[in-house]
């Protein structure tokens, strides 16, 4: 049986700025987040049919599970069902793609996707552990291994086997700096130099401080409606011309080859497809650079530039907002800000913004029309990627 | 931090101890940590345990400056991914010689050592970790 697909298409966006909340809890950062998607929509909440919300570890963060139900009832939605999505750094991409097929299908016409995660009322160890169990736990944390460790051996091993130089991976985090200098929602909002990089503290050799994305907390949403409906809403749909997820393997170590991510090869290919789309017709990316080699692996898998050659497009400015391939335009992860089951659903608020024109003078991407969001959970293991094209 | 009870160190302790892993008799592949599935053969494959010589080489490797709960007091350590000469490859730290000398496809083997402890009155955490082989991390 084939089920015929309606089109969906995003209606309305919030965004709370990412940073250290230390003032604001779990409940009050989706409230805010959720609340500026409806004005935007220009809904009230009993318009919701259904919640899904990307959050990874609130059990770990703030000793909070039943997320989900937590939220509904916060906002003062109940009785409409809430469901919790969970991969890690991913849960907020899966969180879109969850919401995307409850309309897509049919079952429901206003769908509210909220990610959020509160990273900051534990210390910094703590996070550290919690972060660790995006990894396979039994093989990789338990022998001390950390998440910046995971992507130090594959900076290290990328490094040995393609040339990629410190400096080029130091203009990754330049470039995400200037970028977030222009967004007041970022958590980190000063440029820096690369040698700012190359003196910052070590984490995981050869990976530095100025290399990781931090620890914030931040909420995001986004209200999906079918396409038919969406002028109710907006002048300006956005439509979700594909979403796709894969999964690879959990543990790096179990990689046949440790310098390619290939369950973002996998679903990047399947967007392309179901979107009629290639490569050339992307104007805007946002890629889940947690770290700096990530966003240069991630472009390579994704089919942007050959594998190897991802670190010479930092050796020019056709990765900035103004270049030929704008990425991270809102400053990514790693100025950003990266709460983890937040992610996935505020790069898609990025392109929203992006394809309707509205980001922030200084990284808007002139006349831009179609986006794509890779979000990743883990070292690799669960990968979204999603299309999305100026509704006309 | 709540860390795990004994049953889930003691479950894997052949594993963790002896690198014990599994070889599909249906295809002849090796697997390490041992799976119950084996991924070509599935509900075809026939698994028996296989005992991994230890010797291996480092792939990739790291220096933990920013370590997890219970591994702080041993930070700096080094971590290496290491291809077992058996096929697979393992992740664990890389012990008896300084950070300098670590280097891509340096020969180690495996030896076993204490990983962490859960705090005073609990749990001591075993496993194997890696050393130069050669005995070239033996001092006089």
């Amino acid at each position: 049986m084939v089920l015929k697909k309606r089109d969906v298409a995003i209606v309305g966006i919030g965004s709370t700025s990412f940073g250290e909340h230390w003032e604001t809890g779990l409940k009050e950062l989706v409230a805010e987040a959720g609340f500026a998607a409806a004005d935007d929509a220009g809904i009230r909440g009993k318009d919701i049919e259904l919640v899904v919300v990307g959050n990874m570890s609130g059990g770990r963060f703030v000793g909070q599970e039943h997320v989900a139900a937590l939220m509904a009832d916060h906002l003062g939605l109940n009785p409409t069902p809430a469901v919790r999505v969970e991969a890690a750094c991913a849960s907020g991409g899966v969180a879109l793609r969850e919401g995307y097929m409850a309309v897509a299908s049919g079952f429901y016409d206003l769908v509210a996707v909220g990610g959020v995660e509160k990273m900051t009322d534990i210390y910094g160890s703590g996070a550290t552990s919690a972060l660790a169990g995006a990894m396979d736990f039994e093989w990789e944390a338990y022998f001390g291994t950390t998440f910046a460790g995971i992507y130090a051996l594959i900076a290290q091993r990328y490094m040995h086997e393609y040339g990629l130089t410190r400096e080029q991976l130091a203009k990754v985090a330049v470039k995400n700096h200037y970028h977030a200098s222009f967004n007041p929602l970022a958590h980190f909002q000063n440029r820096i130099k690369v040698e700012d990089v190359l003196t910052s503290r070590l984490v995981a050799d050869p990976l530095r401080l100025l290399d990781c994305s931090p620890i914030s907390d931040g909420a995001a949403c986004v209200l999906l409606a079918p396409a038919e409906d969406a002028r109710k809403y907006t002048d300006t749909p956005i439509i979700i011309e594909a979403t796709k997820q894969a999964s690879g393997t959990l543990s790096l170590f179990m990689r046949k080859n440790i310098c390619t991510i290939e369950a973002t090869t996998e679903a990047a290919n399947q967007a392309f497809k179901d979107a009629g789309m290639s490569r050339k017709d992307i104007d805007v990316i946002e890629v889940h650079d947690c770290f700096t080699i990530s966003e240069i692996l991630s472009l390579e898998d994704l089919g942007f530039c050959e594998k190897g050659k991802g670190g010479k497009l930092y050796d020019d400015g056709q990765t900035y907002s103004d270049g030929d391939l704008p990425v991270n335009t809102d400053g990514g992860l790693k100025a950003s800000g990266h709460p983890v089951g937040a992610t996935g659903v505020k790069q898609i608020v990025e392109l929203v913004k992006q394809l309707r024109g509205e980001a922030e003078k200084g990284r808007q991407v002139k006349g831009a029309e179609i986006g794509l969001a890779h979000n990743l959970g883990g070292s690799g293991a669960t990968v979204v990627v999603t299309i999305l094209r100026r509704g006309d | 931090m709540s860390f795990l009870g004994v049953p889930s160190h003691w479950r894997r302790y052949k594993e963790r101890y002896r690198l014990m892993g599994s070889r599909c008799l249906n295809c002849g592949n090796v697997f390490f940590p041992p799976t119950k599935v084996c991924p070509n053969c599935r509900r075809e494959g026939r698994l028996e345990d296989l005992e991994f010589s230890g010797k291996g080489k480092v792939h990739s490797f790291t220096i933990i400056r920013f370590a997890p709960e219970g591994f702080t007091e041993y930070a700096p350590y080094a971590i290496g991914l290491i291809k077992l000469d058996e096929g697979p490859s393992a992740i664990s730290q890389i012990v008896d010689c300084g950070f300098e000398d670590i280097h891509i496809d340096m020969p180690v083997e495996a030896c076993f050592r204490k990983l962490m402890a859960q705090g005073k009155d609990g749990i001591i955490c075993y496993g194997f970790k890696f050393r130069p082989a050669n005995d070239s991390w033996k001092k006089p």
